[in-house]
């Protein structure tokens, strides 16, 4: 509860209010700090309050065998896996929560979410609210059930301040290719900051995989806790309503330019020597494993690339035919965890190609990769070859 | 428990763009392993970190709290609107070590006034001073 408080205090609310969830993020290692903070909560009697799912961990404790790091600390993340399930939380241990039919809010209910892409998704594709609740008060507000009354909680936060739009220059087929969502992202983490942007002029109905695409990347290059996409998320019917009527800020263009210079930049690895690919982060979607399964089309990945796909233990469990057949294929799936947090690449420095806007952004960092961004087809078909292949199709015409 | 607070001097590390600790920092030596900052190799232990905001993930708390017990954490950071998750890692910390890393809000001149390496001071009331 001090916790809690704090954070009043930080936010400047001056109430709290009750949440009906919280997805806690704090189960992943971070060193002997998050161990010694959870046995405090468990040596206190603490349970939490609320339906209560939880992030990835250190370890994929379904198949322990791919953690190639040191077992010492393995063990660590296994414990504190443990630790926060003793709580009464949910051992869901995925950063895409909101794929679980039984712990996705409905629009409009306040809860506590932590992990910054499942926060973004939260806020701007389901409706419901939730600050961005980082380690140990996401907790907090699952044992309490309660937050402070501040920022995305309330309506007028939920206004975009800020208005994106593609440039004429930017091709019809990158327009409506899937990989123009965690290029855009990026874009829009940079621009935004922590405010909430609108992006405007995309055809409506975007799928949640995309949003959520564009949502990881945007809250990794940025603070990004909740964009409007108009005409796809449902605080956007319009542009007036994701401005909730007020007076319209300018409009920024986005060009051509700006996401050729990101996918550059993403890219961090030279020629088309290829160790890895790394695909759903976050999680894959049922949809997503069977997309995988549809570009194979039946064909193997290249004996010398390893090839992982990450998702969540519960959408594994409805899988079985997409997950036979990517295995069937040389396709190694990971659940509870993801390659760019834990030491699971067979070759950490080698070359690693992703369609993940936040694999790449972050995967230099954490496991000293190399990367190689693309499309998931650009993902696939280098798996199956054994070296990048690029298809700039997408990038090219009017 | 009686705690004697104390105020805090170091010096500044200006940071040209927001950090996010986690994936940021690494809290066993405290370099900055960001790739794509801008700073990329400078190392944060002890520094007064200077940053118009916090960015990114939500586990910097963590591995603020982590710095902490390493010994390896900023000594303060000053930043240019308020951050949930940072001053949360720092009360964690606070809680568990008995460490104290003030996070303090700066009006955005006063923030841009600070210079890298100068000396800055924090009063236990979380007054900045500046040599």
């Amino acid at each position: 509860m001090r916790l809690v408080l704090r954070a009043a205090e930080v936010t400047g609310a001056s109430r709290l209010i009750d949440v009906t969830r919280a997805h806690v993020d704090s189960c992943l290692d971070h060193g002997e700090a998050s161990l010694d903070f959870v046995q405090r909560l468990v040596d206190g009697g603490a349970a939490v309050r609320v339906p209560t799912t939880l992030n990835v961990g250190a370890v994929d404790l379904l198949h322990p065998e791919l953690y190639r790091g040191d077992p010492g600390m393995a063990e660590r993340g296994r414990r504190l896996m443990d630790r926060y399930r003793s709580l009464g939380a949910r051992p869901t241990f995925t950063c895409a929560p909101y794929q679980l039919a039984d712990a996705r809010p409905s629009f409009g209910e306040q809860v506590a979410w932590g992990e910054s892409n499942a926060i973004a998704f939260c806020n701007s594709v389901l409706g419901a609210r939730t600050n961005r609740y980082g380690d140990f008060i996401d907790i907090a507000a699952a044992i309490t059930g309660r937050v402070p009354d501040a920022g995305l909680h309330r309506t007028d936060a939920r206004r975009a301040t800020l208005v994106l739009r593609l440039a004429p220059d930017v091709p019809v087929r990158l327009r409506d290719a899937d990989l123009l969502f965690p290029l855009l992202g990026i874009v829009l983490g940079r621009r935004a900051g922590s405010a909430v942007a609108a992006i405007d002029g995309l055809p409506p109905g975007q799928s949640e995989d995309r949003l959520k695409a564009l949502g990881a990347a945007a809250a990794s290059s940025g603070s990004v806790a909740m964009f409007h996409v108009v005409g796809s998320t449902p605080e956007a019917p319009t542009l007036d309503e994701a401005l909730q009527h007020g007076t319209p800020p300018s409009v920024e263009l986005v060009h051509l330019d700006d996401l050729r210079a990101v996918r550059d930049e993403l890219t961090t690895a030279a020629g088309d020597g290829l160790a890895a690919v790394s695909l759903g982060t976050p999680h894959a979607s049922l949809a997503e494993l069977e997309r995988y399964v549809t570009l194979l089309r039946g064909r193997r990945v290249h004996p010398e690339v390893e090839c992982l796909v990450s998702t969540g233990r519960d959408t594994l469990a409805q899988a079985d035919t997409a997950a036979r057949a990517l295995r069937a294929s040389g396709i190694e799936l990971l659940v509870d965890t993801c390659s760019y947090i834990a030491p699971i690449l067979r070759e950490a420095g080698g070359s690693t190609m992703t369609d993940s806007g936040k694999w790449a952004y972050y995967a230099p960092g954490n496991v000293g990769a190399r990367v190689v961004f693309g499309s998931t087809e650009e993902c696939i078909e280098s798996a199956v070859a054994g070296r990048v292949v690029r298809d700039d199709r997408a990038w090219c015409g009017s | 428990m009686v705690r004697v607070v104390t105020g805090i001097v170091g010096r500044a590390l200006v940071l040209r763009e927001g950090l996010s600790l986690w994936g940021g920092m690494d809290p066993a030596t405290g370099d900055l392993i960001d790739a794509h900052h801008p700073q990329h190799g400078v190392n944060l232990a002890g520094r007064v970190l200077v940053m118009p905001s916090g960015r990114g993930s939500s586990s910097s708390a963590s591995v603020l709290a982590e710095a902490v017990r390493a010994g390896v954490a900023p000594a303060a950071i000053l930043l240019g609107a308020p951050d949930l998750i940072l001053s949360i890692g720092a009360a964690v910390a606070e809680e568990l070590y008995g460490v104290r890393v003030p996070v303090v809000v700066l009006p955005g001149e006063r923030l841009g006034e600070l210079r890298d390496g100068q000396e800055v001071s924090i009063d236990p009331d979380g007054r900045v001073r500046t040599a």
